[in-house]
């Protein structure tokens, strides 16, 4: 039985067979819409998430499988001081699979050491969410059909941002990648990244303040959401959360080919003008998370 | 100079920092374990070290885990004693893994909450002894003990 706790823990020939898998299921879908029948996802929520618990429901739906679970700690045995150890236990009694968020770090490996069924790791505090980076890495495969010979900027909030940090993490493992950060002094991404994953890799990566300043050499740009939560003092957020805000006139100075991610929910770093360019590409971007999450449910399932 | 006598099975723990022997009495969980007997010697004259602590632990050899002590100081020299005679002098390394040794601090880890999960780090980094909490990654900082 296999969980997934990190992005990582799939090796490169496994995330080619799960996006080979993911093409089939987005060209063939109605081959895949009785996979799961008699088969039940648990999605449980201990803090609330809107796109990727329903991406979840959503994928095992599709499937023909079913879902249960709850949204919020308050709606569950948490609430009663349950540990996430004896929720575990009980949820592998009802599921066949589970996808658990929770607000603290470790939670979701706490749950794949006590339980029968495999987990999903949804989403651990400011940790990993290993599903995101799935769906980042499926678009980039759908839409580049390639990983190597790119350059990524990453653009925002480059210290708290746990999508920001898996992708890098994911992408350095491919051939001839160049890493562009573009954020604010205050959130630069942190030393341990820095220097244990891209000094010692040998990844080529720049750091830069200005979005404009490298908008043409861009095969990629990741935007990401300065996240009001992250921050102890509200002045720092206030100050720094309308420090990129992309827009027409940068759009200008990009490639024809280059496209636009967001992991979204998206505040105002993106200015909606943008979303009728065709390279901004972060709605699609949803559409494959919910056909690599179908995919991943199956390989975990062993229904393929 | 003080004199202790020798032993017949157990361990010398040589070249332990001055002031030290007591913390590794406890990290070592010897107060733990009955029917050993145990020699603290505190600021023995050492040529290398100037002053150093000893700790001579008579005791079956199978029944310490020295794991922690290559974790804790890995400049401590072991003694292996058995018939009153040093067998072994023990290489210390760092261990791939210490179990309720140390406390991950980062107050956002599920280790703060749930209920009797045991604290493990695990070695991440040889080179830079870096050891990582096994559930948030939170990296140990501080060298000694909690």
């Amino acid at each position: 039985m296999r969980h997934l706790m990190n992005p990582l823990d799939f090796s490169t020939e496994e995330l080619d067979d799960l996006f080979r898998l993911a093409d089939d299921i987005l060209l063939h879908e109605e081959r895949y819409a009785h996979r799961c029948d008699g088969k039940i996802l648990a999605t449980c929520f201990y803090e609330p998430s809107t796109r990727t618990r329903l991406s979840f429901e959503s994928a095992m739906l599709k499937l023909g499988g079913q879902v249960l679970g709850f949204a919020s700690a308050d709606s569950s045995s948490a609430a009663k001081g349950e540990s996430v150890s004896d929720t575990i236990r009980i949820i592998s009694c009802y599921a066949d699979i589970c996808a658990i968020r929770h607000p603290k770090e470790g939670a979701a490996l706490v749950a794949a050491q006590k339980s029968r069924i495999p987990v999903i790791n949804a989403g651990d505090g400011g940790h990993q969410h290993p599903t995101q980076t799935l769906t980042d890495l499926m678009t980039i495969h759908a839409l580049k059909g390639q990983f190597s010979d790119m350059t990524i900027g990453l653009c925002g909030d480059l210290k708290f941002g746990r999508t920001v940090h898996s992708l890098i993490e994911a992408l350095k493992r491919y051939a001839n990648v160049h890493f562009i950060f573009i954020s604010p002094e205050e959130l630069r991404i942190p030393g341990y990244i820095r220097e244990d994953v891209l000094e010692r890799g040998h990844i080529p990566f720049e750091e830069v303040r200005r979005l404009e300043d490298v908008m043409p050499k861009l095969d990629i740009l990741y935007m990401t959401r300065v996240q009001r939560e992250r921050f102890f003092n509200e002045e720092d957020y206030v100050r720094l959360k309308d420090y990129y805000i992309l827009n027409r006139e940068k759009m200008a100075l990009a490639k024809q080919d280059m496209m636009v991610l967001h992991p979204l929910p998206r505040v105002n770093e993106i200015s909606v003008e943008v979303d009728t360019d065709p390279r901004a590409k972060y709605f699609e971007q949803v559409q494959y998370g919910v056909y690599v999450r179908m995919a991943l449910i199956l390989t975990l399932l062993e229904l393929i | 100079m003080l004199n202790v006598g020798k032993i017949e099975e157990g361990f010398v723990l040589d070249h332990i920092q001055a002031g030290m022997s007591l913390q590794l009495y406890h990290d070592m969980k010897l107060d733990q374990l009955e029917d050993i007997t145990v020699a603290i010697i505190k600021n023995a004259r050492s040529n290398k070290m100037r002053k150093k602590d000893i700790l001579k632990v008579e005791c079956d050899i199978d029944m310490l885990n020295l794991d922690i002590l290559g974790f804790i100081d890995h400049n401590i020299t072991v003694n292996v004693i058995k018939d009153g005679e040093i067998v072994e002098k023990k290489a210390l390394k760092l261990p791939e893994k210490i179990t309720n040794v140390i406390k991950c601090k980062n107050p956002r880890c599920i280790t703060s909450i749930e209920q009797e999960l045991p604290h493990i780090f695990v070695l991440t980094d040889p080179e830079k002894e870096i050891y990582r909490c096994k559930y948030c990654e939170e990296q140990y900082t501080g060298r000694g003990l909690k």
